[in-house]
């Protein structure tokens, strides 16, 4: 497809008086392009330490494993954050969100504590 | 009356309706794959120390494939800030590199992945029966070294009849390296490159096997929540393809004309999908192919 | 970096006057062009189509599971003798396996157990008081003109249509039914029909897990939907704490069944691959069968199906309950024509409840031998959320105070739920011990538990809000006299039902026997005079009594829609806004935007001249008057 394609489109948002609106999205989507090509290398170069780092023993397995879902975390940190654009969302997506992180939570602490305290072990 | 806010943002809530639906779907994405991770992590906290294999999976295959997830999830926010910049040509770009690395991605792990475990054999031996392939196992020198025992003889079987035909007494198996020189610090899991069988081969009797199978989902727990999970992460990025394919082709795109807006949109929900299943994958591949 | 924050030049519309209540029945000129039969009615993106669809399906399988039970009950009360009449004819459609010579064996009657449980709670309840009601009153009364989404409306009704048609086919396949019990634990539901001629797919428990599938994916979809529909298309003016309680009910419910509902979905996925694929999810190491062991590799915990199992279990209580108590405060606002009684507490314990319920689980797992740490936070959790509970049902009791009641049939059901729920609820705290519950664990006494809430508490809460909405969405109300006959045996039978089930479940009676306990010592003890085994009969009895006890509503139903008296947009004289839109709605629901003023009961509001103020109504000089004296008072 084509530039006439924009032009129609830009005709389009001048119809519905979002012209001047536009530019000025544009403009503030155009400055985050260079964040997000840094939390893609970002991401890449942590992957490659995760790999790393699986190699070198940190004494314990509960070591090794909190070493690489710590690594994990930041990563998922940087997607949710910059990519998925929750560093600046919506009040109602985070409630949403923090009961779901509530539950989450439960759902893994309570099956290990009840894994943990059997009467029989 | 028609259905408010399906482009523009509601002024209390800031939000427009799919925004709300995409989230409110990840909110539930996020609880199934807890349960299944939470599964996962109760199963191996219940395994006996030391049963629960290691280094099984192929990591520069692994890593390659969580890179090409990563570039794209570059690619789609870079499609959805074209479009928000109104460079049709750019998204156009952008999305097909974006489906081109989910191909990739499935290609890889159907492909290659996938069939290369079903074609590994394991055996375990049952416990009385440890002392008599102790060549094989090395549990005497683990011993020494304080670590828990093997109970497992992996490779290449020779003769895939075993599997189903009674008659059939033994397997016989071209041994994984850590299996045909347990003794050896060097030779045992994991490796970062993939090391094929040796050539020694070791005839094991049927009798002297409690359970033995290739590496299928019923081979163990782990092979068992490694297919599940990355299979439901594959189904999810079958989905996000199917989708982004759409959004990509004419018949998504044509929506560009009547309103852009709507059709940036579109990509940024079926983006934060696609990026939820990248964030999914940054643990399945710590979890499978590295601890 | 927001995208579309900026977009949001919302077109201030200047607020349109509120709508009288009385009857405009013109349509509103909106939607002209006539759809063909099958798009109107059969794949419909019309909310209120959709949640028609929902209702009417949900009665069949609901009546389906109840005559499910009716089949059960004739082996209770009479075990090993021929069922009367339709003996024969079972026999043939189900096979010599299930039933012969008119008698029905053990296997049938498991399968007839579990699928009484998921029909009910699955394909029952939650279509009928979640996605019917939801889909049909929730966006007409916060203003909407449909739901959000209103294709993933419809994908939802088909999965649900999907999951109920594979759940109704596994009745057919060899070896029958699901017999796992509804709660499929494992492993007994994963070796379940693993014989000789063992079929991967083409079995009970299978059909089981795919038709749950789809049953989930329905719920999902649905429960997105509402969400964002509460959230996202409230009309102007309708804030938060303007929103009726059924709204705030649905608004609890549908976060319950999004946030419970997957992690059983992942559940449901690795039992299906324990079962397809041969896997050892939920199967321990070592499991030996009929003398062999089994040839698996082991590793798995049974335990770990309990925990997601009943991580949604919990939720899923308070899913089918919350619906129903959202109609009833509803309907005992207006009936009693005066405010509902504390509606900020009400929405604050129906909120509690539903972050409570995710929390409460393994109280169903006190006999999987969990130790006193976990068992004693499970325990404390559950005692906690009896709170919440009792707030809802006090102030449900204390609105009644001082109102003038009128007993019409939706009221009649409606105040008969409290006594009913209250007595469910009460008798659960012994279960909620530890130590009580060792005793009582899987009697009779947890079936008439549950059965008091759901049963004579939902169902009839859904009875009451089907005579309620009737006249909504059909501009016809339901005969009074045949609803009146309906309500009375069923109560009657409800109570002579599930009474007596606690009398048997004290004396140890196993909920799970198929005799009846019939020969079971303390079975035979006798108390009321009648020994554990012989109070099957009257309990049988009553429930074929209320089987047919429901012939008069379904005659009302159909013929109300043709020939019931004709009413007009608000014959209740309600306050809400469903009731300023014609009956039934057209498409798209209102004919102007409607603007909310004021709280949704505004009952007798002093200086009006009508009892009822409805939320459309804009302030008057006399009605900042009434607030503030309110408000002086302490009131409200």
């Amino acid at each position: 497809m084509n530039e006439n394609d924009q032009t129609i489109a830009t005709e389009n948002a001048m119809a519905n008086g979002h012209a001047e609106h536009d530019d000025h999205v544009a403009h503030n989507v155009a400055k985050h392009i260079r964040g997000y090509m840094l939390v893609g290398a970002t991401l890449i170069t942590f992957t490659a330490i995760t790999v790393f780092l699986s190699y070198v023993n940190f004494g314990t397995m509960k070591a090794n494993v909190a070493v690489a879902m710590l690594v994990a975390t930041f990563k998922a940190g940087l997607v949710a954050l910059i990519f998925m654009h929750l560093k600046s969302e919506k009040r109602m997506i985070y409630r949403i969100l923090m009961f779901t992180a509530f539950f989450v939570l439960g759902l893994f602490f309570l099956t290990y504590l009840a894994w943990y305290d059997p009467i029989t072990r | 009356m028609e259905i408010p806010y399906t482009v523009t943002a509601r002024p209390d809530t800031g939000l427009w309706n799919a925004k709300v639906g995409i989230w409110l779907f990840l909110a539930s994405e996020v609880m199934l794959f807890g349960g299944l991770f939470s599964a996962y992590v109760f199963l191996r906290l219940d395994a006996d120390p030391g049963s629960w294999p290691h280094g099984l999976l192929n990591v520069p295959v692994g890593t390659m494939n969580t890179g090409i997830l990563i570039a794209s999830s570059v690619t789609v926010v870079m499609a959805w800030a074209s479009l928000k910049m109104r460079k049709f040509r750019a998204y156009w770009w952008y999305m097909l590199v974006t489906i081109l690395c989910g191909v990739i991605f499935l290609a890889v792990k159907l492909v290659y992945e996938w069939p290369q475990k079903f074609d590994h054999f394991g055996a375990f031996i049952k416990k009385d029966k440890l002392e008599k392939y102790e060549q094989y196992l090395g549990n005497h020198h683990l011993a020494e070294r304080g670590l828990a025992p093997r109970r497992e003889i992996t490779g290449h079987l020779h003769n895939k009849e075993a599997l189903h035909d009674e008659n059939v007494k033994e397997y016989e198996i071209a041994l994984d390296p850590v299996n045909a020189d347990p003794t050896n610090p060097d030779m045992d899991r994991p490796h970062f490159l993939y090391v094929p069988p040796t050539d020694k081969v070791a005839t094991i009797e049927k009798e002297d096997v409690e359970y033995a199978n290739m590496f299928l989902p019923k081979h163990s727990a782990y092979f068992a929540s490694y297919f599940t999970i990355t299979g439901l992460h594959g189904a999810h990025v079958l989905g996000g393809v199917i989708v982004f394919t759409y959004l990509w082709l004419p018949m998504g795109t044509k929506l560009y004309k009547r309103n852009p807006e709507h059709l940036a949109n579109r990509v940024e929900v079926a983006g934060l999908f696609w990026h939820f299943v990248d964030l999914v994958w940054i643990f399945v591949f710590p979890l499978f192919y590295l601890l | 970096m927001d995208a579309s924050s900026g977009l949001a030049t919302h077109a201030d519309h200047p607020p349109s006057p509120g709508s009288g209540a009385a009857g405009d029945h013109h349509d509103s000129g909106h939607d002209h062009h006539e759809l063909p039969f099958w798009r109107k009615y059969l794949i419909s993106t019309d909310h209120k189509v959709i949640g028609i669809q929902y209702g009417i399906s949900g009665l069949i399988f609901l009546f389906f599971g109840f005559s499910l039970m009716m089949l059960m009950r004739w082996q209770l009360a009479y075990p090993g003798q021929e069922i009367p009449v339709i003996g024969n004819l079972l026999g043939r459609m189900f096979g010599p396996g299930a039933v012969e010579n008119g008698v029905m064996k053990a296997e049938f009657y498991n399968s007839l157990g579990a699928m009484h449980g998921t029909i009910m709670i699955f394909l029952g309840i939650v279509p009928i008081a979640f996605a019917a009601f939801g889909n049909f009153v929730v966006p007409l009364q916060i203003g909407a003109p449909d739901m959000t989404f209103p294709k993933i409306n419809m994908a939802s009704y088909q999965a649900f249509v999907i999951g109920g048609t594979v759940m109704l086919i596994s009745f057919f396949v060899p070896g029958g039914a699901a017999k796992g019990g509804w709660t499929s634990y494992t492993p007994l539901a994963v070796l379940s029909d693993k014989g000789p001629t063992y079929d991967p797919f083409w079995n009970g428990q299978t059909l089981w897990l795919v038709g749950f599938i789809f049953l989930i994916t329905s719920s999902l979809l649905g429960a997105v939907n509402f969400i964002a529909t509460i959230i996202q298309l409230r009309a102007k003016g309708m804030t938060w704490m303007r929103l009726p309680f059924f709204v705030w009910a649905q608004f609890v419910t549908a976060f319950l069944l999004l946030l419970a509902f997957p992690p059983l979905e992942a559940a449901v996925v690795m039992q299906l691959m324990d079962r397809a694929a041969g896997t050892s999810f939920f199967l321990p190491s070592g499991l030996v069968v009929n003398g062999a062991p089994l040839h698996i590799s082991g590793g798995g915990s049974p335990l770990l199906w309990q925990h997601l199992f009943w991580f949604l279990g919990h939720p899923e209580v308070y899913v089918l309950i919350l619906p129903g108590m959202g109609i009833v405060a509803e309907i005992i606002a207006n009936n009693t024509r005066k405010p509902l009684w504390g509606y900020k507490s009400l929405v604050f314990a129906a909120l509690v409840l539903g972050f409570l319920s995710f929390i409460v689980w393994a109280h169903h797992m006190w006999l999987t031998g969990m130790g006193s740490v976990v068992s004693a936070f499970f325990q404390t959790t559950t005692m906690i959320i009896s709170i919440p509970s009792v707030i809802i049902l006090s102030a449900f009791f204390i609105s009644l105070w001082g109102g003038s009641i009128r007993f019409n049939v939706p009221m009649l059901f409606a105040t008969a739920f409290l006594p009913m729920f209250g007595i469910g609820g009460l008798t659960g705290i012994p279960l909620a011990f530890n130590s009580a519950d060792l005793y009582l664990h899987d009697t009779y006494y947890v079936i008439a538990h549950f059965h008091y809430i759901v049963a004579p508490g939902t169902i009839f809460a859904v009875f009451a809000g089907i005579y309620f909405w009737f006249p909504k969405a059909t501009g016809r109300r339901m005969n009074e006299f045949w609803g009146k006959v309906h309500f009375w045996p069923s109560l009657i039978c409800m109570n002579i039902i599930f009474l007596p089930m606690f009398l048997q479940g004290m004396l140890g009676m196993h909920r799970r026997w198929y005799d009846g306990g019939q020969g079971w010592t303390l079975a035979g003890e006798k108390v009321w005079g009648l020994t554990g085994f012989q109070w099957n009969t009257p309990i049988s009895i009553a429930a074929w009594v209320m089987g047919l006890a429901q012939l008069p509503f379904i005659i009302n139903f159909f013929w109300s829609i043709w020939r019931g008296e004709k009413v007009n947009n608000n014959p209740w004289e309600a306050t809400t806004l469903e009731w300023t839109a014609p009956s039934p709605p057209p498409h798209g629901n209102f004919a102007t935007e409607p603007h909310v003023y004021r709280g949704p009961y505004e009952y007798s509001l002093p200086g009006r001249e009508a009892d009822f103020t409805m939320q459309s109504e804009p302030m008057t000089e006399s009605d900042r008057k009434a607030y503030e004296a309110a408000a002086a008072a302490g009131v409200h």
